[in-house]
């Protein structure tokens, strides 16, 4: 597996990341390496070993629907840096 | 239409009546003022941990059995990653390559035609918040009360073949939803939402054509109505030689038309991956088990008991049955009455059209089963007759008040006195000849408008089968 620089600008422009050519260049060598250490694990046999999708040796961790208080609305909002009418008031987003 | 083809397939999120969110303890009440039921963990807070509502995955579960699908016996939750501030984590906790269920299936008539539905799959996951945008779209507010309550997805294979058929699905899914309880499928409330595909293809193919996915549609109608205007757009389109999009389009519900939403320029990849957070689910049969024997009888079980029971016609047993309260209601009276065809035509008469006139549902309303029993019980025993029945009901509904009562108020009680209906007959006899000479004469329709005038003299309250009776006695013996 090879990644390209166009799949480092993908995932960057995914992840809202600006990215220099320069870095893009090197984050595509960094993850060539990481990517090929791991691909040393292609040379076991897996066929009987079930994928694992969690690492925790738990299952079925539930709570009951009993409800409990909220967070106050004044500590909600505390760190907001702009309120209007109760609620958090962000840059236009319209879809 | 005949040389393309319809293919229809929904995508329905349903909110899940848990007292409490998916992933932590705030309430779910609709209406509450904004960010009032949030806490660190919905809102993203960083050092919070989820923990799974017990209720949501059996509810999850009990929705999914009720649409006839197998429960596999692991599950977990996987984050869709998307940034869009109605999610303060920049992901969803959803479910993607092991949902909770799979492969169901929901049958539906239309037309008289029975069909099955493929369910693709039920999955589990927390709704997103709200956002409000400003007048003039300079910026938006965010209420996360609504984050993190819990959804059910219901995605349908494309078996629907018209808008008709989609919006018959969803009538009988709301049906069955309310049935097992598990949410109270307010559309209004934003407690059932859906999306859907279209496509269309030469008729008799075995490819799809390109679809369109249509979303924004509030109600029922509208989802019917959009899909309509979309199955028009590439019949347009393709009829023409021309080619379809792929593309999602909002439903203007005042112009009627779809619009193409602005495309984002790259496609969606929200790069889901299993969520580190949450440990697996492991259902086991037992469980399933005592889900199952949770469930009540569904709406095609209780439609052949009607029939089996009561002798209902399949029609009457269908409409009665589509709606939970209602046959709950039925039951109530029947659990006291013997005519289930009366009891059943009252049901789909009078009480029908005043629910669908105030807008609501039985179990919203004043009426109980005892108002409607007392009602029959009146007319049967000729206290009153059955359009007084109608006029009494009117009153019962808007106040609540019990029909003897109203009867008894209001004068109301049936004239079944031979003399004093004799009476008004003789009145009617000497003051319409005309009608009198009419029927007289063979004109055996004439006799009707004398009935209405007595009816009309005793203010509907001559007893009706008294009075025509008492009219022919009187028109027939002074023939001579």
């Amino acid at each position: 597996m090879k990644i390209t620089q166009e799949e480092v600008a993908h995932v960057a422009m995914l992840a809202r990341l600006e990215l220099s050519a320069k870095e893009k260049e090197e984050i595509a060598g960094q993850l060539n390496d990481i990517l090929e250490y791991v691909d040393k694990l292609n040379r076991l046999d897996t066929t009987d070993v079930p994928p694992t999708m969690h690492v925790l040796p738990l299952v079925n961790v539930f709570r009951e629907d009993e409800p409990r208080p909220c967070l106050p609305r004044e500590e909600v909002l505390a760190n907001a840096p702009e309120v209007e009418d109760g609620m958090f008031r962000i840059p236009p987003v319209i879809e | 239409m005949s040389q393309y083809e319809t293919v229809i397939g929904l995508e329905v999120h349903v909110e899940l009546a848990t007292k409490t969110k998916i992933f932590c303890s705030c309430p779910t009440d609709f209406g509450s003022a904004p960010n009032t039921n949030v806490c660190p963990v919905c809102l993203a807070m960083p050092g919070t941990l989820p923990v799974l509502n017990k209720k949501a995955v059996e509810y999850a579960i009990k929705a999914a059995l009720a649409l006839n699908c197998p429960i596999p016996s692991y599950a977990k939750f996987d984050r869709k990653n998307y940034f869009y501030p109605d999610l303060p984590k920049a992901y969803q906790i959803s479910q993607y390559d092991l949902p909770l269920a799979v492969n169901g299936y929901l049958e539906i008539e239309c037309d008289g035609v029975k069909r099955r539905i493929g369910i693709n799959r039920v999955h589990l996951e927390e709704d997103a918040g709200k956002l409000v945008h400003s007048e003039f779209g300079d910026y938006s507010l965010a209420d996360y009360n609504r984050g993190g309550v819990p959804l059910i997805e219901i995605v349908t294979e494309p078996d629907l073949r018209s808008p008709v058929e989609a919006k018959a699905f969803l009538e009988k899914l709301k049906s069955i939803m309310l049935y097992t309880g598990v949410s109270d499928v307010k559309m209004e409330e934003g407690s059932l939402r859906c999306d859907a595909n279209i496509s269309l293809r030469p008729a008799g193919a075995d490819y799809f054509g390109v679809r369109t996915e249509i979303k924004n549609m509030n109600s029922f109608r509208a989802v019917q109505r959009g899909l309509e205007y979309e199955e028009q757009r590439h019949l347009e389109i393709l009829s023409a030689g021309g080619e379809l999009v792929q593309e999602t389009r909002r439903w203007d519900e005042d112009k009627g038309v779809t619009y193409a939403m602005r495309s984002k320029e790259e496609a969606e990849d929200y790069r889901y991956f299993p969520d580190p957070d949450l440990v697996p689910v492991i259902v086991d049969e037992a469980w399933v088990e005592e889900i199952r024997k949770s469930l009540p009888e569904m709406p095609e079980e209780r439609r052949q008991r009607y029939m089996a029971e009561w002798g209902l016609s399949s029609y009457d047993a269908e409409v009665i049955t589509a709606s939970k309260a209602m046959a709950d209601f039925f039951e109530a009276v029947m659990a006291d009455y013997h005519d289930a065809k009366t009891a059943a035509n009252w049901m789909m008469g009078e009480i029908a059209k005043h629910l669908n006139a105030a807008g609501i549902e039985i179990n919203e309303s004043r009426l109980t089963p005892a108002h409607l029993l007392e009602l029959l019980k009146l007319v049967d025993e000729g206290t009153i007759s059955g359009k007084i029945a109608k006029t009494v009901f009117a009153e019962v509904f808007a106040s609540g008040k019990m029909p003897a009562e109203i009867v008894k108020e209001k004068g109301l009680v049936q004239i079944t006195d031979e003399d004093a209906i004799a009476a008004i007959v003789d009145r009617v006899i000497k003051e319409n000849p005309k009608p009198v000479t009419d029927y007289r004469e063979g004109k055996a329709k004439a006799l009707g408008f004398l009935v209405g005038q007595v009816m009309k003299l005793s203010r509907g309250k001559a007893n009706p089968e008294l009075a025509n009776r008492l009219l022919r006695e009187r028109l027939d013996s002074q023939q001579d």
